[in-house]
Order: structure tokens, then C-alpha cells, then sequence
């Protein structure tokens, strides 16, 4: 796993613990579900805490618990599936949330400029070659109509 | 026109860049081809039966001589010599070869053209009535909303993978001429009873499989609320547009499921939240607006005693006069159509000599300046009546001064299955045929206001489902059959063909239609169009001359 945060490579410390897996210290994220059925549990972990969004998933609900997460993951199941872009937006202007915002699964690197443009500010890819080819697509555009720079 | 700002070309320009990237990362196997797909799609890039082709942009189908004269040279240098406008106000090559495809896109950009987000599921080109700014029953000339609309979606980074493709229509006058009933959103600007300027919102409308007329979804958005509430409409639609299905991705489906209602509720909820964010400043829009000042007209236009004693001596001139030119805001100008649709061509194609000859002549007599239309022709909006005549005899040289504006052989025509690899049967030969059985041109005025759409399937691109008469060609065992609709108007009395009965085989369908024709004639009333009389009798008469012999 290669991870770019903020325009940078950096090592990854975080790791997602599947549902029907006990909990370990240590930075974890877990699913949406995982947080809204066992919340205390959830609380008590040692460690930074973190959650994995689905592209199904809506973030309404957690409006005012996303302050407890450092970390959002958002899962894309393909490339195609746009709703993550919303979902990034949403949760950076509606909901505020100021903590990092990671693109996992399967997209595309074509893709990281618009979704830094949304509010993603770290992406993980499987290869490092990937990974370089991202910090390079980060660059794409110097302007854009959707922002005032 | 628009003219670009450092801005707008600096994001051209590195559009090119990423793209040819992108282009050099498939050739060398770095891009997998579902990848590129989508890549090249969100840059007009498709494949074809024969080659790649490549879709244009023509934002809201204004054009420059200069413009016109770079896509003679990349029809000239980079195709086989043509290009063919769309009835989106694009304009599309047929035979680029893919990894010529970002040299073209630079060339482009040298005259601020792009082929951004001219195909894909994303926020594709904003059009509207070909007669902007002159139009006699226009409250508002619609391309500076257009223009604030093309550069809000343009590289929109949250609306570039939507569920399926989504396009805006806009229209400023009491005749619809852009079809905004059948478009996702369909943009009209109003007057308020107070007097205030704003914009009636339609949504939902759309051709294709599921022809859907668009419902209102607000009566009145004040005029510095059009991006948040277009903005609070696509973002509903990313998130809840169905994604399982691509025959129901669109957004008219997911307004369907819902009900107008519920919809309307959810943008109401998702607008107030971003409304002030997004609101649109006086000064925002009325400095778009000095982009699109009139030109210098004369004031002495009218005074000219020629055109009338033009007409008066030549018929043909008149003819064409009556059919292919429209009244003008200013007194002494007219608009002209240059028809596309000459019998020996298919309709919408153009040479690069064409390109070039439209360059000049618009150069010569409309201010440097051209505009496609829905119906597949091109427009020189600001023509004194003093210089129709010369205009004319060069366009007639040139075989673009066909009188057959808004008749029965101005045909909305898709490519068909001689160029795109989803037809299920030929388009262009039909109109070819037609054109054969219909070269009278008293015959054809006789027959008066008739639109012909010819789709080679289903996905009707030339949208037969609202032509008055609709022709759908559809695959029978590999022979290629076609289904008749009438009663389709795409304008202000928007309406879906009906379907007339059985398809018909290939040597029937020009038949079929000149029964039809010949039914009207027989029937019709005193001054009455041809869709008054198909609204008056129904189908039943039509259908037993059609189908007499079957």
C-alpha cells in the first residue's frame, strides 16, 4: 500500500479491521455499520480511530460524531461510481469535517485531481508506480472554474 | 461571442496536456481499456464502426469565422476532408486516427474550442435557440446564462462521473426552438408578474429509450440562484441516480420513481444549504453580459429599397427568402439559415470548402459570426436585407441555399449504420430516397411545416420520438426494418409520437411517408400544418393508407 497525503508519499499506519474481526490497538478504521451497532466498544479501542465509507453509504447520520474519527476512507467498488465525490464534498462543506479524507479501492489515478478538488487529501494505491503517477495527476489543472483561485 | 480570459485557455490548454497523456498511457498498454473509455468519452472521443470519432464542442452553437476556419483544417488535415453537426450544436469528425487525437485538441484550442465533456456521463454541452439575441419573441438573450452555465460545468469535479449523461437546454423566447422539454433540465428564462428576472425550471425531460416530457420542478428561481439550484439538482442525482442499470441511470427515471414531489423536496433541502455560497453577484452576470453586447448593426439597415425589388423580380430568391430566413429584432436585418440539407448530401455534413465559404461569408455579412441549430443547420444570425441577395447567390453557388427550412427534407438524421457501430439500421440512405420522391419544391412548400426524424435505433439521436413524423430504424433478424411515429413536436406543445402500427420493410418506408403526406393533403384544413391534422383526425386514417396492402 503506497499513500499520499497532502501532496506527499507517506507511510501507512493505519489498518481496517473487517467486521467479524475482534478489535487491535493501533490506528483502525472500521465500517459504518460496525460503528453504529457497537458504538461504545468502538470508543473504548486504543488508538486512533477511523471509518470506511461505502459509495451506499450516507454520512447524515454521523454529522456530529465525525469530530471522534481522524480518518474517512471512502471505498470506491469501481471507478465509475461518482457518489463518493458527493460525499467527499458533502462532508469537508456541510459537515466541516477537517481530518483526512483517503480514496481507497478501485479508481483511477486520471481521477485524483477532481477529487482533491472535492476534498480528498490522501490516496492509497497498490503500486508505487501508481502512486507517482497520482502526485504527477495532482497537478493537472493550475485552475479551476469551481474554485475563486 | 465569449472570448476566453487567461483562465479559460490556460484550462484548455492543460486539458490537452492530460489528455495526451492519458492518449500515450493506452497506446503503450498502461491503460486499461475500460479506463479509457471513460478517458477519452469525457473528451468526445468515441469508437466507431470504421474509425474513432470525435465530438466538438460548440458551446450553445455560437462559432467564429476564425473557429470555422480551424475545423476546416482539421476536417482538411485530419479527417477525409468533412464533419458533421449534431443536433446538440456539436460538430464531429468521422475518421480521426486516435493518436492524432491530441494534436487536433491542441489545434482547437488555438481558437478556445474543446471537446471537454462532449460525451461521458458528466454535464455534457449547454445549448439553446440558434436565434439568441435576435430572435423577435426573445424576452432575454439566453447565452450569457448559457456561457455562466458552460464554465460552472466544465471540469465540475464532483459531476464527472454521474450516473449517466446529463444535458441542459435554455430558452429565452416564447417559441421553444431548443427542445428544453426533452432535456434533464430545461432552463427558461422569465419574467416574474413583479417584474423580476429569473428562470422556470423543467426536469426530467429526455428521448433516448424512455422518451420523457420534463416537469416543472420550480416556477420561479430569482436570476442569482441558477448555479445552486442546478448544482443542488445534480448532486441529488449523483447520489440517488440509479447506477444498477444503465437503461435507467438517467435522471428522468429516478424523477419518475420519486415523484416530482418528493424530488422537488430534496433540492429544496440541498439548495437553502448552498444557495448563498453559490448565488450568483450582479456584477458576475452582467460583466458575462458585455461579452455578448450586439454587434455595431446600421441604422440604416431598413432604408434599403433592393431587397424588396429583389424578391419581387426573382422567385427563387423569394422562395428561399420566405423559407430560409427569420425577422430580426433589428429592422432591416434577418437571420438565414444555411440549409445542410441539400438532397445529394446527408443531412448536417459539410466539406471543409463549406467551413471555409461559411467563414467568409459570415466574415463578409454577419459580424464574423456563425451558429449551428438543433435541426443539424447553420445560421448567420445578422444579415442586412441589403446583402441577402449576394448572400443568396453564393450560398446557392455552393448548394447551401436549399428552401427547405423546417419542410418535410430538413430531416433530423443520426449517422446510421454506415458510420456508428450501435445503429440497427441505415439513416442516411432513407433521407436520400426521400429527397428523390420529394424534389418539388411547390409540392414541398405546399406541404408547409413538416419535421422528419430519422434514428437508425433505438437510442435515437436524431430524436424521432418527437419528430411529426418519426422514423426508428430496428433490427428484424439482421434485416434492417422501421417503425412510424406521428404527432412527436419537440416545441412549446411537446408531445411523444405514436406509434402508427407494424414496422416497415426497407423498400416500404418511403412509401409509407408519402402516404402519410398524401393523406394530409387529402384531409388537411385550410392553412392547417400538418400536426393540427394529426392531432384533428388520430392516426386511424394515416394507418389504413399505410397499411392498406399488408
Amino acid at each position: 500500500m503506497h499513500i499520499i497525503k497532502d501532496g506527499e508519499l507517506i507511510h501507512n499506519t493505519w489498518e481496517y479491521i473487517a467486521d467479524h474481526h475482534p478489535l487491535i490497538a493501533g490506528n483502525i478504521t472500521i465500517s459504518l455499520q460496525r460503528w453504529q451497532n457497537y458504538q461504545a466498544d468502538c470508543l473504548q479501542h486504543q488508538g486512533q480511530l477511523g471509518i470506511r465509507l461505502q459509495s451506499t453509504d450516507h454520512c447524515n447520520s454521523l454529522s456530529n460524531e465525525l469530530a471522534k474519527f481522524s480518518l474517512i476512507e471512502l471505498e470506491f467498488p469501481r471507478f465509475a461510481d461518482g457518489r463518493l465525490f458527493s460525499l467527499a464534498k458533502l462532508l469537508r462543506s456541510r459537515y466541516a469535517y477537517a481530518g483526512e479524507i483517503r480514496a481507497i479501492g478501485h479508481y483511477l489515478t486520471d481521477q485524483v485531481f477532481y477529487l482533491s478538488q472535492v476534498g480528498v487529501n490522501s490516496f492509497a494505491f497498490d503500486t508505487l508506480k501508481q502512486a507517482e503517477l497520482a502526485l504527477t495527476a495532482l497537478q493537472d489543472f493550475s485552475v479551476s472554474y469551481q474554485s475563486n483561485d | 461571442m465569449y472570448q476566453y480570459q487567461s483562465k479559460d485557455q490556460t484550462l484548455i490548454e492543460e486539458r490537452v496536456s492530460q489528455f495526451r497523456g492519458q492518449t500515450e498511457r493506452f497506446l503503450n498498454g498502461e491503460l486499461d481499456t475500460d479506463a479509457f473509455r471513460a478517458l477519452r468519452l469525457m473528451n468526445g472521443l468515441y469508437i466507431q464502426t470504421h474509425a474513432p470519432m470525435l465530438r466538438v464542442a460548440i458551446p450553445y452553437g455560437t462559432l467564429s469565422s476564425a473557429q470555422l476556419r480551424k475545423l476546416a483544417a482539421i476536417a482538411r488535415d485530419y479527417d477525409k476532408g468533412y464533419a458533421h453537426f449534431s443536433t446538440r450544436q456539436n460538430i464531429q469528425f468521422n475518421w480521426p486516427k486516435l493518436e492524432q487525437v491530441p494534436d487536433i485538441l491542441a489545434e482547437l484550442a488555438t481558437v478556445q474550442m474543446h471537446a471537454i465533456q462532449t460525451s461521458g456521463n458528466c454535464i455534457r454541452n449547454t445549448t439553446t435557440d440558434a436565434l439568441a439575441g435576435v430572435a423577435v419573441d426573445e424576452l432575454e438573450d439566453p447565452r450569457p446564462y448559457c456561457e455562466i452555465i458552460r464554465q460552472w460545468s466544465t471540469l465540475h469535479p464532483e459531476f464527472a462521473y454521474l450516473p449517466r449523461k446529463f444535458k441542459i437546454a435554455v430558452s429565452a423566447a416564447q417559441q421553444d426552438r431548443a427542445a428544453t422539454q426533452f432535456h434533464d433540465i430545461g432552463v427558461h428564462l422569465i419574467r416574474h408578474t413583479n417584474g423580476e428576472l429569473g428562470y422556470r425550471i423543467l426536469l426530467g425531460g429526455g428521448l433516448g429509450r424512455t422518451p420523457m416530457i420534463g416537469k416543472i420542478i420550480n416556477e420561479f428561481v430569482a436570476e442569482t440562484d441558477l448555479l445552486s439550484y442546478l448544482e443542488a439538482i445534480v448532486r441529488i442525482y449523483n447520489l440517488y441516480g440509479r447506477r444498477d442499470n444503465k437503461y435507467k441511470a438517467r435522471i428522468k427515471i429516478l424523477v419518475h420513481e420519486l415523484g416530482i414531489e418528493n424530488f422537488r423536496q430534496q433540492v429544496e433541502n440541498e439548495w437553502q444549504a448552498i444557495r448563498a455560497e453559490l448565488a450568483l453577484m450582479p456584477e458576475t452576470i452582467s460583466a458575462m453580459k458585455r461579452h455578448f453586447q450586439p454587434p455595431n448593426y446600421a441604422t440604416d439597415a431598413e432604408n434599403d429599397l433592393s431587397f424588396a425589388k429583389a424578391i419581387a423580380q426573382n422567385e427563387q430568391f423569394a422562395k428561399w427568402v420566405q423559407w430560409n430566413t427569420q425577422n430580426h429584432k433589428i429592422k432591416g436585418y434577418r437571420a438565414v439559415f444555411i440549409s445542410l440539407k441539400a438532397p445529394n448530401s446527408p443531412p448536417g455534413d459539410i466539406t471543409h470548402q463549406g467551413l471555409e465559404l461559411i467563414a467568409e461569408l459570415a466574415e463578409h455579412y454577419s459580424f464574423a459570426e456563425a451558429r449551428s441549430t438543433h435541426r443539424q443547420n447553420l445560421v448567420l444570425a445578422d444579415v442586412k436585407q441589403a446583402d441577402l441577395y449576394p448572400l443568396w447567390q453564393k450560398l446557392t453557388e455552393f448548394n447551401f441555399a436549399t428552401p427547405n427550412i423546417g419542410t418535410a427534407t430538413d430531416i433530423i438524421c443520426c449517422p446510421g449504420l454506415d458510420f456508428c457501430s450501435l445503429a440497427n439500421a441505415g439513416s442516411i440512405g432513407i433521407v436520400r430516397e426521400l429527397n428523390q420522391v420529394l424534389n418539388d419544391w411547390d409540392y414541398l412548400h405546399d406541404l408547409g411545416d413538416i419535421k422528419i426524424n430519422i434514428s437508425g435505433c433505438m437510442n435515437g439521436c436524431a430524436h424521432q420520438s418527437v419528430g411529426h413524423i418519426g422514423i426508428l430504424g430496428v433490427d428484424k433478424k439482421g434485416v434492417e426494418w422501421y417503425q412510424i411515429t406521428l404527432g412527436g413536436n419537440s416545441e412549446n406543445e411537446a408531445a411523444i409520437g405514436e406509434r402508427l402500427g407494424p414496422s416497415v420493410a426497407k423498400n416500404q418506408i418511403v412509401k409509407a411517408i408519402t402516404d402519410i403526406l398524401e393523406i394530409y393533403l387529402q384531409y388537411r384544413l385550410i392553412d392547417e400544418p400538418f400536426l393540427a391534422t394529426v392531432k384533428r383526425l388520430g392516426l386511424t386514417p394515416f394507418k389504413e393508407k399505410v397499411y392498406a396492402h399488408y
